[in-house]
């Protein structure tokens, strides 16, 4: 105002001066600007620093990501770097019914790349609030739904497991659930060991969404490890076609075999029928899913008496050519009477084993203090589990010997009043295979030898060999064991089932093996559950798988033969020794 | 002091862009970078697969069935096997 009244100087105030303002006008203005400023600077110290959060979060949005770095689960390989379980990228496919927007023609685009019905697609879509629409797709399936671009449908990563090996290999290897998280066999016991964890790190992004620039780690991915197992699988194979045909000809409830390398001792093939088919969603009973041979156990039956023998001859009790008094065929203590399925006069102690004689194994356990026998059985692993560190592995039954009735003594030198599962039989016969040596079992890969707990003396070892050798010959019980070329040795088992607190008119039917005798390399042990067929003896059911996969397996691992080819010989048709137990 | 001044101020225009085209580079370099990771990934992924498909391939089931049916193979009888070398000890 006065710059303008400054430059009219000829101008005079009065009429043509404006209106006066309102004497508070200028104030008023001046005191509403400054408080719109005041405003203003508030609001922009409340922004920038108090109630930030929102924007910093909405403007990094805007040039920076968070993203996932992808970890896959281990492999599981076997002996040789062959693949037995492998995790591959799939997608599922799932939508919120309620979101989607799609035409006809678009659902049925949808339908046909997911291999399925319009109707079924529609009976999805029209039900629950978040719904799988496919799982684990491959990813050129998954693109082409995302190609049809409908609004609702979306995809997410995920792992599928794969095991080419399928039924044979099942019980061993588990599955995996949702996650790729194990949830049975090893794949539950390794779990730490195979899982991944996806790290994510934090990115600023240009306009068109690539990567510009690393910010942060977030956390760092850990990929899963791999692990190499002892199975071998050509003779996993082997024992699982064996098994399986066994069981079959023999009309059987179930069956196991383990096979073992003796220097090692890995277990090159555990076998298990029933079975089941991890690659499908669908696995049927989880009964089938039991790994027999390690989480269930028996009463072995005859097979233990070898240790009983072993013990009275390392005590210095009994000598293989001592005579014990068999011919009866019976032995009776207080109320119970024990019986021989075949009766013979006075046998040795050799006898005992190749006959397989309840009295004579009873008599010789009835000549031992308890204790001793206990810790004979007790350090060949009997009543401990055989830590392979798979889950739900059981330690069977052997009781205190403070406990044992004489009955109990006599019964349990024959394989009844203990329970067993397959592989502590295996590892048991570890003993006569090594020279006395007790090997700690493993289901991954060793390397090289591995020492054992001596349990034995080597000479009691290779007598009872010797006379396990004796029992698969003609003479024996097991001449169905015998192997063309290679000196095999082994023991038959035949055990009546318990069922509640009784015996019934069911039968085990086990042998466990070893061969080739000079130079043991595996132990193989068969156990068939329940064989319906007619047949029960385990010389007759067992013993011809048994010789079957240790032919075949002594052949692929080209352990040079130890014995002539025409070293089998039968006994002529009904002259064949039988045993019960 | 003046020509101090022009001169510094090149310096400066000077450093400046070599900022920005350095930073370009990085950005191109990083955005390769990731690239490169994500294609080895996918190779990983892709090795995997044909691992996955040897193994499938080589299963002794098939192997067995192959040289059965189609090779019409056999393992060979006692009678036939000559043991060379390797003597019986």
């Amino acid at each position: 105002m006065r710059v303008g009244a400054a430059a009219m100087p000829g101008l005079k105030r009065g009429a043509s001066a404006p209106p006066a303002l309102p004497r508070f006008r200028a104030p008023i203005v001046f005191a509403l600007i400054v408080l719109l400023f005041a405003g203003l600077v508030g609001r922009s110290i409340y922004l920038q620093w108090i109630d930030n959060e929102f924007l910093q979060v909405q403007g990094s949005s805007r040039y920076s990501r968070e993203l996932e770095v992808p970890a896959h689960r281990g492999k599981i390989l076997d002996r040789f770097g062959d693949a037995l379980a492998i995790s591959t990228p799939v997608k599922s496919i799932w939508a919120f019914p309620a979101k989607v927007e799609a035409s006809p023609e678009q659902l049925a685009s949808l339908a046909a790349v997911l291999e399925t019905t319009p109707q079924a697609l529609a009976k999805k879509l029209g039900s629950g609030d978040f719904v799988y629409l496919a799982r684990q797709l491959p990813p050129e399936a998954a693109q082409r739904v995302a190609q049809l671009k409908i609004t609702g449908i979306h995809d997410q990563n995920e792992y599928r497991r794969f095991y080419p090996g399928g039924e044979t290999v099942s019980h061993v290897l588990g599955f995996t659930g949702d996650q790729d998280a194990g949830q049975e066999g090893l794949e539950l016991a390794q779990q730490e060991w195979l899982g991944g964890k996806p790290g994510s790190r934090r990115v600023i992004i240009n306009r068109r969404g690539d990567a510009v620039e690393d910010v942060e780690s977030i956390r760092a991915p850990q990929a899963g490890r791999d692990l190499a197992l002892s199975i071998d699988t050509r003779l996993q194979y082997l024992a699982f076609r064996e098994l399986k045909a066994a069981v079959e000809a023999n009309k059987a409830k179930a069956g196991g075999m383990v096979i073992l390398d003796v220097e090692s001792g890995e277990i090159l093939a555990l076998a298990n029928w029933p079975t089941f088919n991890p690659n499908s969603r669908n696995r049927g009973a989880r009964d089938r899913m039991r790994n027999r041979a390690l989480t269930d156990v028996f009463e072995p039956g005859s097979t233990m008496k070898p240790f009983t023998i072993a013990c009275a001859i390392d005590a210095g009790k009994v000598r293989p050519d001592t005579l014990i008094d068999t011919s009866s065929g019976q032995l009776t203590i207080g109320p119970n009477t024990i019986h021989d399925a075949h009766r013979a006069g006075p046998l040795t102690v050799e006898q005992v084993i190749q006959k397989s004689s309840n009295v004579g194994a009873a008599k010789i356990a009835l000549s031992l203090p308890s204790e001793t026998l206990w810790r004979m059985f007790a350090d060949a692993g009997f009543g401990t589990p055989p830590k392979t560190g798979f889950p739900g592995e059981v330690a069977g039954r052997l009781r205190p010997a403070k406990s044992w009735k004489p009955i109990e003594q006599a019964t349990m030198a024959y394989g009844h009043g203990i329970s067993v599962n397959l592989v502590q039989m295996a590892r048991a016969y570890t003993v006569f295979a090594s020279d006395g040596e007790l090997k700690q079992v493993t289901l991954l890969k060793a390397n090289g030898p591995v020492a054992g707990r001596p349990v034995l003396k080597p000479e009691t070892a290779r007598v009872v060999r010797h006379m396990l050798e004796l029992a698969v010959q003609a003479g024996g019980t097991a001449p169905q064991a015998q192997v063309v070329g290679y000196r095999v040795a082994g023991k038959t088992g035949t055990a009546h089932k318990l069922e509640g607190r009784s015996y019934a008119n069911k039968y085990v039917s086990s042998f466990v093996g070893l061969a080739p005798v000079s130079h043991p390399r595996l132990v193989v042990a068969v156990m068939i559950d329940e064989p319906t067929a007619g047949q029960y003896y385990g010389g007759a059911v067992a013993a011809p798988v048994f010789s079957r996969v240790m032919g075949a397996a002594l052949r692929m691992l080209g352990v040079s033969p130890d014995a002539p080819v025409d070293n089998v010989i039968l006994p002529p048709p009904g002259a064949e020794v039988r045993e019960e137990t | 002091m003046v020509r101090l001044n022009v001169l510094l101020l090149a310096v400066l225009i000077a450093c400046a862009l070599s900022l920005v085209t350095s930073r370009h580079q990085a950005r191109k370099l990083f955005v390769e970078l990731e690239r490169t990771v994500a294609a080895g990934r996918e190779f990983d992924t892709e090795y995997g697969q044909l691992q996955l498909e040897q193994s499938t391939w080589a299963m002794p089931q098939r192997v067995e069935k192959i040289a059965r049916d189609e090779l019409k193979m056999q393992v060979p009888g006692p009678g036939r096997v000559e043991i060379v070398g390797g003597s019986a000890k």
